[in-house]
């Protein structure tokens, strides 16, 4: 679904992403870890184009996305992404953050997108705060509504970048749980996170980033238990 | 102190303050929509348009105001602009416009600044996430970042109004019958120095006190609508 191959990024003199190659299968869960500053979030935002590779290729259900024709607002309606900071819009009703892409995008009739919204709240359990303002909820239910707002889009993969870091560690089950349901349901997820217990438990594969590239990768109950890399181990020895 | 002039001289007054308030009134509208174009182009990512933007900005608040008018006033008919007189509102038209015309260069260049802080006031996630979703960067501007800028730069915009009441007084230096001239003309005709000018300074302070009371309601409202 998604083929990454030389992936390249440099800010300036910095060179974040140094020859990343993988290959995102439908239903995959694949899950990103590794040290701060080792290039994951830029990893993930590359995906969408939030950050344009400075080499390689991005080829995303058959388009590449990192070539100069491609009009890159298609495709990123079947990429949701959802962010450590959440970024509701605070000027909107959760109603409003939800609807507002389908809407204006899709062309959804306000009833349909209102219906569809409204489905994806309860599946949640936030279907009483469709009114409400972001700054009226807590930080668990924010980042339950954005991965909602995502969802309303129906894409294809959803993009996640350390979801739960900036919660209290009590809201941090609530939104796990959501991206487990999802992951059971069978989407498409990049995540990065520190949550090994998640990797573990619905990681379908495991990414560790060192450096700006993967420095081994493979399945959770591998790594985990066996880590190969010296890096990897360290790394593991100090988050679990 | 003496203000026993006023009974003969009030009208000087009104008339003055009346003429301010026209002033500001259109330098604010004109400021505003020349401070849209300059902050558009400053944030936009033509360099050449940016260039323009910021040194434009850069001259008009590094040159003093005074020097701005009287570049303006006589500048424009050394160019070969001459206002036509047209009826308006009892006014010298060329001249007022000119005053008019010299307060907007200037404030537009305020208003692009606080236009622009507005904006890029606005966390950047706000954009990213849009953008995230499949929205242009047009389509993010307008439902996302220029929705929410606006309650940042609207308050800020009220106050510029304020300021230009109060700076309008110096295109009493190019004749234009505003606040600070009337102080003019009834000191020169009632011989006392001081007294007209204590007029014209509650005059000006309960405009700007008045104006900035309602700004502060006005905000209020809006704050409170979220
Ligand atoms: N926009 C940017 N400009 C300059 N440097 C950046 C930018 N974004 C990230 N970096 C740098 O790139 C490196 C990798 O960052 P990041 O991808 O955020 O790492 P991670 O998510 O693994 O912590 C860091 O050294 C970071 O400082
Ligand atoms: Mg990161």
């Amino acid at each position: 679904m998604i083929k990454v191959t030389g992936l390249d990024k440099k800010f300036g003199k910095l060179h974040v992403l140094n020859g990343i190659d993988i290959d995102i299968k439908k239903g995959e869960v694949v899950v990103v870890i590794g040290p701060s500053g080792s290039g994951k979030s830029t990893f993930l935002r590359c995906l969408n184009l939030l950050e344009h590779p400075t080499g390689g290729e991005i080829v995303f259900e058959g388009v590449s996305i990192t070539s100069k024709h491609n009009d890159i607002n298609k495709q990123r309606q079947k990429m949701g992404m959802v962010f450590q900071q959440f970024n509701l819009f605070p000027h909107m009703t959760v109603l409003q953050n939800i609807t507002l892409a389908p809407r204006k995008l899709k062309k959804v009739s306000e009833e349909e997108a209102n219906k569809i919204a409204l489905d994806l709240l309860e599946r949640v359990g936030l279907a009483d705060k469709a009114k409400s303002y972001p700054g009226q909820l807590s930080g668990g239910q924010k980042q339950r509504i954005a991965i909602v707002r995502a969802l309303a889009m129906s894409p294809d993969v959803m993009l996640f970048d350390e979801p739960t870091s900036a919660l209290d560690p009590e809201m941090v089950g609530e939104v796990l749980d959501v991206m487990k349901k999802l992951a059971a349901d069978g989407m498409t997820m990049v995540v990065v996170t520190h949550e090994m217990g998640f990797a573990r438990e619905v990681g379908t594969r495991v990414l560790f980033m060192d450096g700006g590239k993967i420095a081994e990768e493979g399945i959770p109950s591998e790594i985990f238990a066996n880590p190969k890399n010296p890096r990897t181990k360290e790394f593991l020895g100090k988050v679990l | 102190m003496n203000f026993s002039f006023l009974s003969e001289y009030y009208v000087y007054f009104i008339e003055g303050a009346k003429n301010t308030i026209l002033l500001a009134a259109f330098t604010v509208l004109l400021g505003v929509m020349l401070g849209i174009i300059l902050a558009l182009m400053k944030i936009s990512r033509n360099p050449i348009l940016k260039v323009i933007s910021t040194s434009y900005i850069e001259f008009i608040r590094g040159t003093p105001l005074l020097v701005q008018i009287y570049i303006v006033f006589f500048g424009l008919p050394y160019i070969g602009i001459h206002i036509p007189d047209v009826p308006f509102l009892g006014q010298d038209f060329p001249r007022f416009m000119a005053g008019v015309i010299a307060l907007s260069l200037n404030s537009g260049a305020y208003v692009a600044e606080i236009i622009r802080a507005g904006i890029q006031a606005i966390d950047k996630g706000q954009m990213e996430a849009a953008r995230s979703l499949g929205m242009s960067h047009y389509m993010a501007m307008r439902y996302i970042i220029l929705p929410q800028a606006i309650r940042n730069i609207l308050p800020a915009l009220g106050n510029e109004f304020v300021v230009i009441i109060k700076e309008s007084s110096i295109v009493s230096v190019i004749g234009i019958s505003e606040l600070m001239f009337s102080a003019d003309t009834v000191k020169g005709v009632t011989f006392q120095p001081f007294e007209p000018l204590i007029v014209v300074a509650v005059i000006y302070f309960v405009l700007t006190f008045t104006i900035s009371r309602l700004l502060g309601v006005a905000e209020r409202r809006m704050r409170a609508g979220d």
